[in-house]
């Protein structure tokens, strides 16, 4: 697989309803908000981890796609029979032990990993593999995701028909119910930036059919995360600026400025309910020659 | 003879850890040298050329905030890999993150803008095709242009950083009005790290006055005790 030859960056606008696209752990998992501005929050790592469940459903641990971190509600249980049934030949002379001193057999490692793990090819990873060769960065950076404008997250309380244990239902003489709470956001559009590196895809070899997928990965990866807290949440808009020239043709910033997000007009004052209170523009003049645009969704 | 080069930047986070903060992230309370020369490596570098800052201006009211978020804790072992990589398979090479889980805060910088002040020196790499001005046009091409290497970033890669050539003829932009007449005392902070010898990291006392760092030079010889 060659390594792709263009730098890009990418505009990605996704949207909840009813729903908690991302819990603040230290927040009793309220939605995450930056405390000066209210904006919602949608953390990089949080995005990430949807492109690498994403690529695990689609590609089902096929062969160069491998995911290495995984989430435990994915596993199936072969890993664990393959740990047990691949009794893993030990080294005669416990040569493994030894950190991989020589760079070169240090890259064998990096490269192998990059080759068979996706989110090692696409993100990076950190391999304590001693000299030098330990870490991969990977060529996919990606920013916190911030919500349009300010939200404001609603406290649901619910109530469950049931109690877990015997004590709690004779505390309640056979009443049976407890309350439980629920943080939802009525609705977000959230904004996310991303930067593509060409040079660094060069050494992990992410090549275009990775691109492709990652891309793929974007649009459909909410499809695949439906759950409870989630509420409705859907990829909006996917604006892609290719640079002609490897190293890039137009500061990043110049070209997110091109993207502008705006409500629509005579509701500037109304709290936004759907997508459709919000009108998306790109300013294709105001994009520099040698940058393509597109849009994906 | 070297020639400065002055590089705006500007993100609307970072984070430029503490060493001795560095499990629950807490921010220097600005951009390191180390991570100024990061962000210039971003643009251009090459292993003829050495970096050095010469001066930080702070042009922000300094403000911080914190981010909780899960993250792994542990790092991928060479051995397993080299196991997985022996055996041909990659089903047994796996890490689970909600068994290897840790939430860690971060207390980081808002809304942040410097302009790096900064030339290069030639290193014993260099050969004969690799001339002062050779490097010095690719680079203010390239941050003319916007063009990187990879991404520039403030500390750490969620936080990426915007670039900005300030050329040779402008005026540098103004600190916000909260520096100007005071010198803050920032402490030791790290300058960089020598990778010459065995990383180890060098530290100097930031005196901010009037939004301004000067930058002692980074001489790894002469600072040995």
């Amino acid at each position: 697989m060659s390594a792709i030859a263009n730098r890009y960056e990418f505009v990605y606008l996704f949207d909840v309803t009813n729903g908690n696209p991302n819990g603040d752990p230290d927040a009793g998992n309220m939605p995450r908000l930056d405390p000066e501005t209210n904006q919602g929050l949608v953390t990089d790592v949080c995005l990430k981890r949807k492109i690498r469940n994403y690529v695990t459903l689609e590609k089902d641990g096929g062969e160069g796609y491998a995911i290495y971190m995984q989430e435990r509600a994915i596993l199936n249980n072969q890993h664990e029979l393959a740990w047990k049934a691949l009794e893993i030949p030990a080294d005669a002379k416990d040569g493994y032990k030894k950190l991989p001193k020589d760079a070169a057999k240090a890259k064998e490692l990096t490269d192998w990993m990059c080759q068979n793990f996706f989110d090692v090819r696409t993100f990076g990873a950190v391999m304590s593999t001693g000299v030098n060769c330990g870490q991969v960065r990977g060529p996919i950076q990606m920013a916190f995701a911030t919500s349009i404008d300010p939200v404001v997250p609603m406290e649901i309380s619910i109530t469950r028909m049931a109690v877990t244990t015997e004590k709690e239902a004779e505390d309640q003489s056979g009443a049976n119910r407890t309350m439980g709470r629920k943080h939802i956001i009525p609705y977000g559009l959230y904004r996310a930036h991303g930067y593509i590196s060409a040079k660094l895809a060069e050494r992990t070899g992410f090549s275009d059919a990775d691109l492709e997928l990652l891309w793929r990965s974007l649009i459909n990866m909410f499809e695949h995360d439906h759950a409870a807290a989630r509420g409705e949440m859907s990829a909006r808009k996917l604006i892609v600026f290719k640079h002609e020239n490897v190293m890039g043709n137009a500061p990043s910033h110049v070209l997110f400025d091109a993207v502008k997000v705006q409500r629509v007009k005579g509701e500037a004052n109304t709290p936004a309910r759907s997508f459709a209170d919000y009108q998306v523009t790109v300013d294709v003049a105001a994009v520099p020659a040698g940058v393509n645009v597109t849009d994906l969704i | 003879m070297t020639f400065g080069v002055r590089l705006l930047v500007w993100g609307e986070r970072a984070c430029f850890t503490r060493p001795e903060m560095k499990v629950e992230r807490v921010s220097y309370d600005v951009i390191t040298p180390s991570a100024a020369r990061g962000i210039l490596e971003a643009i251009h570098w090459k292993p003829a050329i050495r970096w050095e800052i010469d001066r930080i201006k702070v042009l922000k009211p300094i403000r911080f905030e914190t981010i909780r978020r899960n993250e792994v804790g542990s790092k991928l072992s060479s051995v397993s890999i080299a196991k997985a990589s022996k055996a041909g398979r990659t089903d047994t090479l796996l890490t689970f993150v909600d068994e290897d889980r840790q939430q860690r805060a971060a207390t980081i910088l808002r809304d942040v803008a410097y302009v790096i002040e900064a030339h290069f020196e030639m290193t014993n790499k260099a050969e004969a095709a690799d001339s002062i001005g050779k490097h010095l046009d690719i680079f203010t091409r390239r941050a003319r242009k916007g063009q990187c290497f990879h991404a520039p970033c403030l500390g750490v890669r969620e936080f990426a950083a915007n670039f900005q050539l300030v050329e040779a003829e402008a005026e540098l932009p103004e600190a916000d009005p909260v520096h100007l007449g005071k010198s803050i005392d920032l402490g030791w902070m790290l300058h960089d790290i020598d990778f010459a010898n065995d990383m180890t990291p060098h530290f100097f006392r930031a005196q901010m006055t009037d939004g301004l760092i000067a930058v002692p030079k980074f001489m790894p010889r002469e600072v040995r005790t």
